[in-house]
Protein backbone atom coordinates (compact mmCIF):
# COMPACT_ATOMS: atom_id res chain seq x y z
CA UNK A 1 0.00 0.00 0.00
CA UNK A 2 0.85 3.74 -0.53
CA UNK A 3 2.33 5.90 2.16
CA UNK A 4 0.96 9.44 2.60
CA UNK A 5 1.35 12.19 4.84
CA UNK A 6 -1.59 13.53 6.99
CA UNK A 7 -1.23 16.60 9.18
CA UNK A 8 -3.29 16.60 12.31
CA UNK A 9 -3.23 18.99 15.37
CA UNK A 10 -3.79 17.08 18.48
CA UNK A 11 -6.84 17.77 21.18
CA UNK A 12 -6.19 15.63 23.79
CA UNK A 13 -4.63 18.60 25.76
CA UNK A 14 -4.66 21.82 25.51
CA UNK A 15 -1.14 22.16 23.64
CA UNK A 16 -2.34 21.23 20.57
CA UNK A 17 0.46 19.83 18.96
CA UNK A 18 1.13 19.53 14.89
CA UNK A 19 1.45 16.45 14.12
CA UNK A 20 2.83 15.42 10.70
CA UNK A 21 2.12 11.61 10.27
CA UNK A 22 3.22 8.95 7.65
CA UNK A 23 0.00 6.86 7.18
CA UNK A 24 -0.70 3.82 5.56
CA UNK A 25 -3.98 3.06 4.90
CA UNK A 26 -5.52 3.32 8.15
CA UNK A 27 -2.20 2.19 9.89
CA UNK A 28 0.09 4.94 11.26
CA UNK A 29 3.39 4.63 9.94
CA UNK A 30 5.43 7.27 12.35
CA UNK A 31 4.60 10.30 13.31
CA UNK A 32 6.90 13.91 14.10
CA UNK A 33 5.86 16.91 16.41
CA UNK A 34 4.26 15.23 19.26
CA UNK A 35 5.24 16.20 22.41
CA UNK A 36 3.71 13.30 24.12
CA UNK A 37 3.07 9.63 23.57
CA UNK A 38 -0.70 10.57 23.06
CA UNK A 39 -0.02 12.25 20.16
CA UNK A 40 0.85 8.52 18.32
CA UNK A 41 -2.95 7.08 20.22
CA UNK A 42 -4.57 10.63 18.81
CA UNK A 43 -3.62 9.95 15.41
CA UNK A 44 -4.67 6.24 15.57
CA UNK A 45 -8.25 7.23 16.66
CA UNK A 46 -8.59 9.93 14.10
CA UNK A 47 -7.90 7.07 11.16
CA UNK A 48 -9.63 4.11 12.63
CA UNK A 49 -12.79 5.61 15.15
CA UNK A 50 -12.28 9.37 15.58
CA UNK A 51 -14.58 10.60 19.07
CA UNK A 52 -15.62 13.68 21.13
CA UNK A 53 -16.76 14.50 24.17
CA UNK A 54 -19.85 15.91 23.82
CA UNK A 55 -21.15 18.33 26.42
CA UNK A 56 -24.54 19.71 26.33
CA UNK A 57 -27.69 20.86 27.80
CA UNK A 58 -30.69 18.70 29.08
CA UNK A 59 -33.96 20.38 30.34
CA UNK A 60 -35.08 20.16 33.99
CA UNK A 61 -38.20 20.54 35.68
CA UNK A 62 -38.90 22.54 39.13
CA UNK A 63 -35.35 23.58 39.44
CA UNK A 64 -33.36 26.61 39.96
CA UNK A 65 -32.26 27.18 36.03
CA UNK A 66 -34.42 25.66 33.19
CA UNK A 67 -31.54 23.11 32.21
CA UNK A 68 -28.72 20.94 33.39
CA UNK A 69 -25.51 20.60 31.68
CA UNK A 70 -24.74 17.47 30.85
CA UNK A 71 -21.22 15.27 29.46
CA UNK A 72 -20.67 12.12 28.13
CA UNK A 73 -18.41 10.35 30.64
CA UNK A 74 -16.10 8.88 27.98
CA UNK A 75 -16.16 10.38 24.24
CA UNK A 76 -18.22 8.89 21.35
CA UNK A 77 -17.67 8.40 17.99
CA UNK A 78 -17.94 11.72 16.04
CA UNK A 79 -20.68 10.30 13.74
CA UNK A 80 -23.10 9.76 16.34
CA UNK A 81 -22.72 13.21 17.91
CA UNK A 82 -25.96 14.96 16.25
CA UNK A 83 -27.96 11.29 17.13
CA UNK A 84 -26.76 11.94 20.96
CA UNK A 85 -28.05 15.69 21.19
CA UNK A 86 -31.62 14.52 19.21
CA UNK A 87 -31.52 11.92 21.83
CA UNK A 88 -30.81 14.22 24.60
CA UNK A 89 -33.46 16.92 23.70
CA UNK A 90 -36.53 14.26 24.30
CA UNK A 91 -35.42 13.99 28.14
CA UNK A 92 -36.57 15.96 30.63
CA UNK A 93 -35.37 15.14 34.61
CA UNK A 94 -36.81 16.62 37.55
CA UNK A 95 -35.09 18.58 40.07
CA UNK A 96 -33.37 17.89 42.06
CA UNK A 97 -30.43 16.86 39.45
CA UNK A 98 -27.02 15.81 41.56
CA UNK A 99 -23.19 16.04 40.01
CA UNK A 100 -22.41 12.37 38.60
CA UNK A 101 -26.45 11.62 38.02
CA UNK A 102 -26.42 9.14 35.04
CA UNK A 103 -29.19 11.24 32.46
CA UNK A 104 -29.16 8.31 29.47
CA UNK A 105 -27.40 4.91 30.11
CA UNK A 106 -25.43 3.36 27.28
CA UNK A 107 -26.29 6.63 25.15
CA UNK A 108 -27.22 5.01 21.20
CA UNK A 109 -25.87 1.49 23.02
CA UNK A 110 -22.26 3.37 22.23
CA UNK A 111 -21.71 1.85 26.05
CA UNK A 112 -20.83 5.57 26.91
CA UNK A 113 -23.22 6.80 29.85
CA UNK A 114 -24.19 10.47 29.56
CA UNK A 115 -23.71 12.76 33.25
CA UNK A 116 -24.71 15.44 35.02
CA UNK A 117 -22.06 18.09 35.64
CA UNK A 118 -23.68 19.45 38.47
CA UNK A 119 -26.07 19.74 41.10
CA UNK A 120 -29.39 21.50 40.20
CA UNK A 121 -31.41 21.90 43.46
CA UNK A 122 -35.27 22.28 43.48
CA UNK A 123 -36.34 25.69 43.30
CA UNK A 124 -37.60 25.17 46.83
CA UNK A 125 -34.84 23.50 48.54
CA UNK A 126 -32.28 26.39 47.48
CA UNK A 127 -31.58 28.88 50.09
CA UNK B 1 -25.87 35.23 60.79
CA UNK B 2 -22.74 37.57 59.34
CA UNK B 3 -20.23 38.57 61.55
CA UNK B 4 -18.77 41.83 61.83
CA UNK B 5 -15.17 41.42 61.48
CA UNK B 6 -13.66 38.06 59.32
CA UNK B 7 -10.21 36.85 59.29
CA UNK B 8 -10.27 36.77 55.50
CA UNK B 9 -13.09 38.35 53.25
CA UNK B 10 -13.42 36.96 49.67
CA UNK B 11 -14.73 39.00 47.00
CA UNK B 12 -15.93 37.11 43.80
CA UNK B 13 -17.31 33.06 44.09
CA UNK B 14 -15.56 31.90 40.78
CA UNK B 15 -12.71 29.69 40.81
CA UNK B 16 -9.77 31.83 42.13
CA UNK B 17 -12.04 32.87 45.02
CA UNK B 18 -13.37 28.87 45.90
CA UNK B 19 -9.76 28.13 45.57
CA UNK B 20 -8.69 31.21 48.27
CA UNK B 21 -11.55 30.95 50.24
CA UNK B 22 -11.21 26.98 50.93
CA UNK B 23 -6.79 27.45 51.15
CA UNK B 24 -7.91 30.34 53.54
CA UNK B 25 -9.16 28.09 55.71
CA UNK B 26 -6.99 25.10 56.00
CA UNK B 27 -3.99 27.17 56.33
CA UNK B 28 -6.07 28.23 59.99
CA UNK B 29 -8.12 31.44 59.45
CA UNK B 30 -10.74 31.46 62.08
CA UNK B 31 -13.32 32.76 59.79
CA UNK B 32 -13.70 33.13 55.92
CA UNK B 33 -16.35 34.53 54.57
CA UNK B 34 -17.51 34.37 50.98
CA UNK B 35 -19.35 37.37 48.97
CA UNK B 36 -20.81 37.08 45.66
CA UNK B 37 -23.09 38.76 43.54
CA UNK B 38 -24.63 35.57 41.55
CA UNK B 39 -26.95 33.81 43.47
CA UNK B 40 -25.15 30.73 43.24
CA UNK B 41 -21.31 30.12 43.70
CA UNK B 42 -18.46 29.63 40.69
CA UNK B 43 -18.47 32.28 38.87
CA UNK B 44 -17.85 31.79 35.14
CA UNK B 45 -17.11 28.32 35.13
CA UNK B 46 -21.35 27.91 35.53
CA UNK B 47 -21.56 28.68 31.78
CA UNK B 48 -18.73 27.06 30.64
CA UNK B 49 -20.44 23.43 30.10
CA UNK B 50 -17.67 22.32 27.67
CA UNK B 51 -15.00 20.29 29.11
CA UNK B 52 -11.63 20.37 28.93
CA UNK B 53 -11.40 21.98 32.81
CA UNK B 54 -8.79 20.38 35.19
CA UNK B 55 -6.35 18.62 32.88
CA UNK B 56 -3.99 19.88 34.86
CA UNK B 57 -4.82 19.58 38.78
CA UNK B 58 -7.33 16.39 37.93
CA UNK B 59 -5.81 15.11 35.15
CA UNK B 60 -9.28 14.93 34.16
CA UNK B 61 -11.26 16.09 31.46
CA UNK B 62 -14.42 18.16 33.48
CA UNK B 63 -16.57 20.18 32.42
CA UNK B 64 -16.75 23.86 33.73
CA UNK B 65 -19.59 22.93 36.40
CA UNK B 66 -18.45 20.10 37.17
CA UNK B 67 -14.87 21.27 38.49
CA UNK B 68 -16.94 24.27 39.72
CA UNK B 69 -19.21 21.36 41.82
CA UNK B 70 -15.70 19.97 42.88
CA UNK B 71 -14.67 23.02 44.87
CA UNK B 72 -18.27 24.06 46.23
CA UNK B 73 -18.36 20.78 47.51
CA UNK B 74 -15.30 21.12 49.35
CA UNK B 75 -16.09 24.66 50.55
CA UNK B 76 -19.39 23.40 51.92
CA UNK B 77 -17.44 21.13 54.10
CA UNK B 78 -15.29 23.52 55.89
CA UNK B 79 -17.38 25.74 57.56
CA UNK B 80 -16.67 28.84 55.14
CA UNK B 81 -19.85 31.42 55.51
CA UNK B 82 -21.28 33.02 52.07
CA UNK B 83 -23.35 36.16 51.36
CA UNK B 84 -24.94 35.31 48.01
CA UNK B 85 -26.50 37.78 45.89
CA UNK B 86 -24.83 40.01 47.48
CA UNK B 87 -22.83 43.07 45.49
CA UNK B 88 -19.79 44.50 46.85
CA UNK B 89 -20.16 48.41 46.49
CA UNK B 90 -17.05 49.89 48.20
CA UNK B 91 -13.63 48.27 49.93
CA UNK B 92 -11.57 50.90 52.03
CA UNK B 93 -7.62 50.46 51.95
CA UNK B 94 -8.76 49.78 55.77
CA UNK B 95 -10.25 46.37 54.53
CA UNK B 96 -14.25 47.55 55.17
CA UNK B 97 -15.87 45.96 52.83
CA UNK B 98 -19.83 47.37 51.73
CA UNK B 99 -21.93 45.20 50.11
CA UNK B 100 -25.89 45.31 49.50
CA UNK B 101 -28.03 41.90 49.08
CA UNK B 102 -31.33 40.82 48.64
CA UNK B 103 -31.26 38.93 51.74
CA UNK B 104 -29.68 40.98 54.07
CA UNK B 105 -30.10 44.74 52.63
CA UNK B 106 -26.82 46.40 52.90
CA UNK B 107 -24.02 45.07 54.88
CA UNK B 108 -20.70 46.15 56.60
CA UNK B 109 -17.99 44.15 57.65
CA UNK B 110 -14.36 44.13 57.95
CA UNK B 111 -11.49 41.50 56.43
CA UNK B 112 -8.17 41.65 58.53
CA UNK B 113 -7.05 40.31 54.96
CA UNK B 114 -9.09 40.65 51.75
CA UNK B 115 -9.04 38.40 48.49
CA UNK B 116 -10.07 40.35 45.45
CA UNK B 117 -11.22 38.02 42.90
CA UNK B 118 -13.71 39.30 40.91
CA UNK B 119 -12.88 38.16 37.56
CA UNK B 120 -13.11 39.69 34.55
CA UNK B 121 -15.62 41.33 31.98
CA UNK B 122 -15.87 41.02 28.08
CA UNK B 123 -15.59 43.97 25.85
CA UNK B 124 -18.60 45.22 24.18
CA UNK B 125 -19.18 46.93 21.06
CA UNK B 126 -18.99 50.26 22.52
CA UNK B 127 -15.32 49.39 23.52
CA UNK B 128 -14.21 48.45 19.98
CA UNK B 129 -16.32 51.26 18.28
CA UNK B 130 -18.23 49.15 15.68
CA UNK B 131 -19.72 51.66 12.80
CA UNK B 132 -23.19 50.85 11.35
CA UNK B 133 -27.29 51.23 12.40
CA UNK B 134 -28.12 49.89 16.23
CA UNK B 135 -29.98 46.68 16.01
CA UNK B 136 -30.83 44.09 18.70
CA UNK B 137 -29.23 41.24 17.71
CA UNK B 138 -25.77 41.55 18.68
CA UNK B 139 -24.50 40.11 22.21
CA UNK B 140 -20.89 39.58 23.22
CA UNK B 141 -20.37 36.26 23.38
CA UNK B 142 -20.54 35.18 27.32
CA UNK B 143 -23.43 36.88 27.34
CA UNK B 144 -25.70 34.73 24.58
CA UNK B 145 -23.39 31.77 26.65
CA UNK B 146 -25.70 32.12 29.62
CA UNK B 147 -28.73 32.77 27.53
CA UNK B 148 -28.06 29.33 25.93
CA UNK B 149 -26.36 27.44 28.59
CA UNK B 150 -27.76 28.34 31.71
CA UNK B 151 -31.49 30.42 31.10
CA UNK B 152 -32.20 28.19 28.10
CA UNK B 153 -33.10 30.46 25.07
CA UNK B 154 -31.20 30.86 21.72
CA UNK B 155 -30.64 34.30 20.94
CA UNK B 156 -30.85 34.20 17.13
CA UNK B 157 -30.73 31.30 13.78
CA UNK B 158 -28.03 32.89 11.81
CA UNK B 159 -24.51 33.87 13.62
CA UNK B 160 -21.25 35.62 12.72
CA UNK B 161 -18.96 35.52 15.22
CA UNK B 162 -16.14 38.00 15.70
CA UNK B 163 -12.97 36.99 16.97
CA UNK B 164 -11.40 33.69 17.57
CA UNK B 165 -10.64 33.49 21.08
CA UNK B 166 -12.04 30.30 23.29
CA UNK B 167 -15.23 31.47 24.26
CA UNK B 168 -15.83 32.33 20.71
CA UNK B 169 -14.82 29.25 19.35
CA UNK B 170 -16.86 27.07 21.74
CA UNK B 171 -19.99 29.48 21.20
CA UNK B 172 -19.82 28.63 17.35
CA UNK B 173 -20.13 24.78 18.21
CA UNK B 174 -22.64 25.01 21.02
CA UNK B 175 -24.68 27.00 18.62
CA UNK B 176 -24.77 24.40 15.87
CA UNK B 177 -25.78 22.31 18.67
CA UNK B 178 -28.56 23.37 19.18
CA UNK B 179 -29.52 24.09 15.60
CA UNK B 180 -28.23 26.96 14.67
CA UNK B 181 -26.30 28.11 11.64
CA UNK B 182 -22.69 29.86 12.07
CA UNK B 183 -21.82 31.79 9.08
CA UNK B 184 -18.67 32.79 9.69
CA UNK B 185 -15.71 33.40 12.38
CA UNK B 186 -14.17 36.32 11.63
CA UNK B 187 -10.47 37.55 12.95
CA UNK B 188 -8.63 40.41 12.93
CA UNK B 189 -5.66 39.15 13.39
CA UNK B 190 -3.19 37.11 11.17
CA UNK B 191 -3.61 34.25 13.42
CA UNK B 192 -5.90 32.27 15.91
CA UNK B 193 -6.58 33.73 19.19
CA UNK B 194 -7.55 31.15 20.99
CA UNK B 195 -6.38 27.44 21.27
CA UNK B 196 -5.97 25.57 18.72
CA UNK B 197 -7.03 22.50 19.72
CA UNK B 198 -10.86 24.65 19.96
CA UNK B 199 -10.26 25.63 16.43
CA UNK B 200 -9.95 21.74 15.67
CA UNK B 201 -12.70 20.09 17.88
CA UNK B 202 -15.33 23.67 17.53
CA UNK B 203 -14.75 24.57 13.69
CA UNK B 204 -13.31 22.44 11.84
CA UNK B 205 -15.23 19.44 12.70
CA UNK B 206 -18.28 21.40 11.71
CA UNK B 207 -17.33 22.93 8.75
CA UNK B 208 -17.33 26.34 10.22
CA UNK B 209 -15.30 29.06 8.06
CA UNK B 210 -12.94 30.97 10.22
CA UNK B 211 -11.40 34.30 8.04
CA UNK B 212 -7.76 35.56 9.39
CA UNK B 213 -7.09 38.89 8.73
CA UNK B 214 -10.99 40.39 8.44
CA UNK B 215 -13.09 42.09 10.83
CA UNK B 216 -16.85 43.74 10.37
CA UNK B 217 -16.96 46.56 8.45
CA UNK B 218 -20.57 47.28 9.36
CA UNK B 219 -23.72 45.94 11.11
CA UNK B 220 -26.80 46.08 8.42
CA UNK B 221 -30.46 46.36 10.00
CA UNK B 222 -32.74 48.56 11.24
CA UNK B 223 -34.57 46.57 14.00
CA UNK B 224 -32.73 43.48 13.85
CA UNK B 225 -29.30 42.62 12.99
CA UNK B 226 -29.60 41.58 8.82
CA UNK B 227 -26.03 41.25 7.76
CA UNK B 228 -23.01 42.71 8.37
CA UNK B 229 -20.42 43.79 5.93
CA UNK B 230 -17.25 42.06 6.14
CA UNK B 231 -13.87 42.84 5.12
CA UNK B 232 -9.98 42.00 4.89
CA UNK B 233 -7.20 44.29 6.23
CA UNK B 234 -3.42 44.39 5.70
CA UNK B 235 -1.00 44.64 7.56
CA UNK B 236 -1.40 48.34 9.17
CA UNK B 237 -4.75 47.21 10.31
CA UNK B 238 -6.46 49.09 7.46
CA UNK B 239 -9.71 47.81 5.39
CA UNK B 240 -8.68 46.86 1.63
CA UNK B 241 -11.15 48.07 -0.75
CA UNK B 242 -13.07 45.70 -2.80
CA UNK B 243 -12.80 42.92 -0.54
CA UNK B 244 -16.04 43.86 1.47
CA UNK B 245 -18.97 40.57 1.84
CA UNK B 246 -21.91 41.24 3.00
CA UNK B 247 -22.50 38.33 5.15
CA UNK B 248 -26.48 37.52 6.02
CA UNK B 249 -27.25 36.57 9.60
CA UNK B 250 -29.42 37.38 12.79
CA UNK B 251 -27.04 37.90 15.20
CA UNK B 252 -23.33 38.78 16.04
CA UNK B 253 -21.02 37.95 18.93
CA UNK B 254 -18.35 39.68 19.69
CA UNK B 255 -15.70 37.43 21.41
CA UNK B 256 -13.26 39.91 21.45
CA UNK B 257 -10.91 39.84 24.72
CA UNK B 258 -11.70 40.28 28.49
CA UNK B 259 -10.67 42.92 30.84
CA UNK B 260 -10.12 42.64 34.77
CA UNK B 261 -12.87 43.47 36.68
CA UNK B 262 -11.10 46.48 39.28
CA UNK B 263 -13.35 48.88 39.83
CA UNK B 264 -13.27 48.04 43.34
CA UNK B 265 -9.56 47.39 43.50
CA UNK B 266 -9.77 51.37 42.32
CA UNK B 267 -12.00 52.34 45.38
CA UNK B 268 -9.52 50.61 47.55
CA UNK B 269 -6.38 52.84 46.13
CA UNK B 270 -4.58 49.69 44.79
CA UNK B 271 -2.49 50.05 42.46
CA UNK B 272 -3.03 49.14 38.61
CA UNK B 273 -0.73 47.48 35.90
CA UNK B 274 -1.59 49.56 32.83
CA UNK B 275 -0.75 46.25 30.45
CA UNK B 276 -2.84 43.92 32.81
CA UNK B 277 -5.43 46.22 33.70
CA UNK B 278 -4.91 44.37 36.80
CA UNK B 279 -3.41 44.98 40.91
CA UNK B 280 0.18 45.13 40.82
CA UNK B 281 1.08 42.14 43.10
CA UNK B 282 4.37 40.55 44.82
CA UNK B 283 4.96 36.96 45.24
CA UNK B 284 2.47 36.45 47.68
CA UNK B 285 -0.56 37.81 45.34
CA UNK B 286 -0.63 41.06 47.64
CA UNK B 287 -1.66 44.22 46.10
CA UNK B 288 0.32 47.39 46.56
CA UNK B 289 -2.16 47.87 49.91
CA UNK B 290 -0.94 45.80 52.75
CA UNK B 291 -3.66 43.42 53.76
CA UNK B 292 -5.35 43.09 50.12
CA UNK B 293 -4.21 40.07 48.12
CA UNK B 294 -5.44 38.98 44.38
CA UNK B 295 -6.05 36.28 42.46
CA UNK B 296 -7.45 34.99 39.15
CA UNK B 297 -8.56 37.26 35.99
CA UNK B 298 -9.01 40.29 38.11
CA UNK B 299 -4.89 40.63 38.51
CA UNK B 300 -4.53 39.36 34.75
CA UNK B 301 -6.53 36.60 32.43
CA UNK B 302 -5.84 33.23 32.38
CA UNK B 303 -6.26 30.90 29.45
CA UNK B 304 -6.44 27.45 31.81
CA UNK B 305 -8.16 27.45 35.00
CA UNK B 306 -6.07 25.46 36.48
CA UNK B 307 -3.60 28.35 36.91
CA UNK B 308 -6.52 29.97 38.39
CA UNK B 309 -7.08 27.82 41.48
CA UNK B 310 -3.43 27.44 41.41
CA UNK B 311 -2.98 31.20 41.92
CA UNK B 312 -6.07 31.05 44.21
CA UNK B 313 -4.41 28.50 46.99
CA UNK B 314 -1.66 30.81 46.71
CA UNK B 315 -3.55 33.99 47.58
CA UNK B 316 -5.74 32.29 49.77
CA UNK B 317 -2.67 30.81 52.27
CA UNK B 318 -1.20 34.40 52.35
CA UNK B 319 -4.04 36.25 52.96
CA UNK B 320 -4.74 33.81 56.16
CA UNK B 321 -1.13 34.13 57.54
CA UNK B 322 -1.82 38.06 57.43
CA UNK B 323 -5.07 37.88 58.68
CA UNK B 324 -3.12 35.37 61.36
CA UNK B 325 -0.07 37.75 61.70
CA UNK B 326 -2.97 40.36 62.57
CA UNK B 327 -4.76 38.92 65.22
CA UNK B 328 -1.58 38.32 66.91
CA UNK B 329 -0.35 41.50 66.78
CA UNK B 330 -3.43 42.75 67.87
CA UNK B 331 -2.75 40.64 71.37
CA UNK B 332 0.59 41.96 71.54
CA UNK B 333 0.09 45.51 71.05
CA UNK B 334 -0.70 48.05 73.55
CA UNK B 335 -1.69 51.23 73.76
CA UNK B 336 -0.08 54.66 75.06
CA UNK B 337 -1.95 56.95 76.28
CA UNK B 338 -0.75 60.40 78.05
CA UNK B 339 -1.01 61.35 81.03
CA UNK B 340 -0.19 64.06 83.64
CA UNK B 341 1.06 66.83 81.92
CA UNK B 342 1.68 64.59 78.49
CA UNK B 343 0.47 66.72 75.75
CA UNK B 344 0.72 63.61 73.46
CA UNK B 345 3.34 60.52 73.05
CA UNK B 346 4.92 58.48 70.10
CA UNK B 347 4.84 55.86 69.52
CA UNK B 348 0.40 55.74 70.59
CA UNK B 349 1.24 51.70 70.20
CA UNK B 350 3.49 49.06 71.23
CA UNK B 351 4.52 45.60 70.18
CA UNK B 352 4.66 44.06 73.66
CA UNK B 353 7.42 41.24 71.96
CA UNK B 354 9.63 44.53 70.41
CA UNK B 355 11.17 44.67 74.12
CA UNK B 356 12.88 41.14 73.25
CA UNK B 357 15.13 42.98 71.14
CA UNK B 358 15.40 46.12 72.20
CA UNK B 359 14.56 48.66 74.94
CA UNK B 360 11.98 51.06 73.42
CA UNK B 361 12.43 55.19 73.41
CA UNK B 362 8.94 56.61 74.21
CA UNK B 363 8.93 60.78 73.13
CA UNK B 364 6.60 63.22 74.06
CA UNK B 365 6.05 66.67 74.96
CA UNK B 366 5.40 68.18 78.00
CA UNK B 367 1.31 70.71 78.59
CA UNK B 368 2.84 73.08 81.15
CA UNK B 369 6.60 74.37 82.08
CA UNK B 370 7.72 72.56 85.50
CA UNK B 371 11.05 74.61 86.30
CA UNK B 372 12.12 72.38 88.67
CA UNK B 373 13.13 68.04 89.23
CA UNK B 374 10.68 66.07 87.80
CA UNK B 375 10.20 62.55 87.56
CA UNK B 376 9.01 61.06 84.35
CA UNK B 377 6.91 57.67 85.22
CA UNK B 378 5.61 54.66 82.45
CA UNK B 379 2.85 53.06 84.39
CA UNK B 380 0.96 50.27 83.93
CA UNK B 381 -2.14 51.41 85.99
CA UNK B 382 -0.42 51.81 89.97
CA UNK B 383 2.84 49.81 88.62
CA UNK B 384 5.92 51.33 87.30
CA UNK B 385 6.91 50.08 84.14
CA UNK B 386 9.96 52.49 83.50
CA UNK B 387 11.51 56.01 85.25
CA UNK B 388 13.64 58.53 84.51
CA UNK B 389 14.72 62.10 86.35
CA UNK B 390 14.90 65.42 84.82
CA UNK B 391 15.97 68.99 86.22
CA UNK B 392 12.72 70.72 84.39
CA UNK B 393 10.53 70.28 81.61
CA UNK B 394 9.23 72.66 79.06
CA UNK B 395 7.06 72.42 76.06
CA UNK B 396 9.13 73.58 74.00
CA UNK B 397 11.59 70.94 74.55
CA UNK B 398 11.08 67.11 73.64
CA UNK B 399 11.27 64.87 76.80
CA UNK B 400 12.48 60.66 75.84
CA UNK B 401 12.67 58.09 77.74
CA UNK B 402 13.19 54.24 77.19
CA UNK B 403 11.40 51.50 78.86
CA UNK B 404 14.11 49.28 79.32
CA UNK B 405 14.35 45.32 78.61
CA UNK B 406 13.87 44.46 82.16
CA UNK B 407 10.27 45.81 81.73
CA UNK B 408 9.69 43.34 79.33
CA UNK B 409 7.44 41.20 82.20
CA UNK B 410 5.52 44.15 83.90
CA UNK B 411 5.06 44.99 79.90
CA UNK B 412 3.11 42.08 79.19
CA UNK B 413 0.88 42.26 81.94
CA UNK B 414 -0.36 45.51 80.53
CA UNK B 415 -3.65 46.38 78.66
CA UNK B 416 -3.00 49.54 78.95
CA UNK B 417 0.61 51.82 79.54
CA UNK B 418 0.37 55.35 80.76
CA UNK B 419 3.13 58.20 80.58
CA UNK B 420 2.73 60.92 83.25
CA UNK B 421 5.41 63.91 84.15
CA UNK B 422 5.10 64.85 87.79
CA UNK B 423 7.23 67.07 90.54
CA UNK B 424 9.48 64.63 92.79
C1 LIG C 1 -17.63 34.63 29.26
C2 LIG C 1 -16.38 33.91 29.65
C3 LIG C 1 -16.17 32.60 29.22
C4 LIG C 1 -15.00 31.92 29.56
N1 LIG C 1 -14.82 30.66 29.08
C5 LIG C 1 -13.70 29.99 29.42
C6 LIG C 1 -13.47 28.69 28.98
O1 LIG C 1 -14.27 28.19 28.21
N2 LIG C 1 -12.38 28.00 29.40
C7 LIG C 1 -11.47 28.56 30.24
O2 LIG C 1 -10.50 27.89 30.62
N3 LIG C 1 -11.64 29.80 30.66
C8 LIG C 1 -12.72 30.53 30.26
N4 LIG C 1 -12.88 31.80 30.67
C9 LIG C 1 -11.86 32.33 31.50
C10 LIG C 1 -12.35 32.10 32.91
O3 LIG C 1 -12.90 33.30 33.34
C11 LIG C 1 -11.28 31.64 33.86
O4 LIG C 1 -10.76 30.41 33.48
C12 LIG C 1 -11.81 31.51 35.29
O5 LIG C 1 -13.16 31.19 35.35
C13 LIG C 1 -11.53 32.77 36.00
O6 LIG C 1 -11.85 32.61 37.37
P1 LIG C 1 -12.00 33.80 38.33
O7 LIG C 1 -12.34 33.21 39.63
O8 LIG C 1 -10.83 34.68 38.24
O9 LIG C 1 -13.22 34.67 37.75
P2 LIG C 1 -14.78 34.35 37.55
O10 LIG C 1 -15.05 32.94 37.31
O11 LIG C 1 -15.22 35.33 36.52
O12 LIG C 1 -15.41 34.74 38.96
C14 LIG C 1 -15.53 36.06 39.43
C15 LIG C 1 -16.73 36.14 40.33
O13 LIG C 1 -16.73 37.39 41.02
C16 LIG C 1 -18.03 37.87 41.09
N5 LIG C 1 -17.99 39.31 41.29
C17 LIG C 1 -17.43 40.26 40.48
N6 LIG C 1 -17.58 41.49 40.99
C18 LIG C 1 -18.24 41.35 42.16
C19 LIG C 1 -18.69 42.26 43.17
N7 LIG C 1 -18.49 43.58 43.06
N8 LIG C 1 -19.33 41.77 44.26
C20 LIG C 1 -19.54 40.43 44.38
N9 LIG C 1 -19.13 39.52 43.47
C21 LIG C 1 -18.50 39.97 42.37
C22 LIG C 1 -18.66 37.44 39.79
O14 LIG C 1 -20.07 37.38 39.88
C23 LIG C 1 -18.04 36.06 39.58
O15 LIG C 1 -18.81 35.04 40.13
C24 LIG C 1 -14.03 32.53 30.35
C25 LIG C 1 -14.26 33.84 30.80
C26 LIG C 1 -15.39 34.53 30.45
C27 LIG C 1 -15.60 35.96 30.93
S1 LIG D 1 0.78 15.15 21.70
FE1 LIG D 1 0.69 15.13 23.92
S2 LIG D 1 1.34 17.19 24.48
FE2 LIG D 1 0.83 17.28 22.30
S3 LIG D 1 -1.33 17.93 22.29
FE3 LIG D 1 -1.31 15.69 22.23
S4 LIG D 1 -1.52 15.12 24.39
FE4 LIG D 1 -0.88 17.25 24.36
Amino acid sequence: MTQEHRKFICITCPRGCALDATVEGKAVVKIEGSSCKRGMDYVKGELTDPRRMVTTTVRVKGGVHPLAPVYTKTPIPKPRIFDLLAEIRKIELKAPVRFGDVVIENALGTGVDVLASRNIPAKSEAS
Amino acid sequence: MLKAKYDVVVIGAGPAGLAAAIEAKKTGAQDVLVVERAQELGGILQQCIHNGFGLQIFKRDMPGPAYAQHFIDELAGLHIDTLLDAMVLNVTSERHVHATSRGSGFVELDGRALVLSMGCRERTRAQIALPGTRPAGVYTAGTAQRFVNIEGFMPGKRFVILGSGDIGMIMARRLVFEGAKVERVLEIMPFLTGLTRNYVQCLMDFDIPLQLNHTVKRILGNNRVEAIESVQIDKQRQPIAGTEEIIPCDTLLLSVGLIPENELSRKAGVSLDPVTGGPFVDERMQTSVPGIFAAGNVVHVYDLVDWVTEAGLLCGRNAAQYAIRERKLHGRRVGIKAGNNVRYIVPHVLDKESLAESAQRLQMRVTMPIEEPVLIEVMNGEERVARKTELYVRPGEMVNIDIPQSAYDAVQRASELSVRVVRR
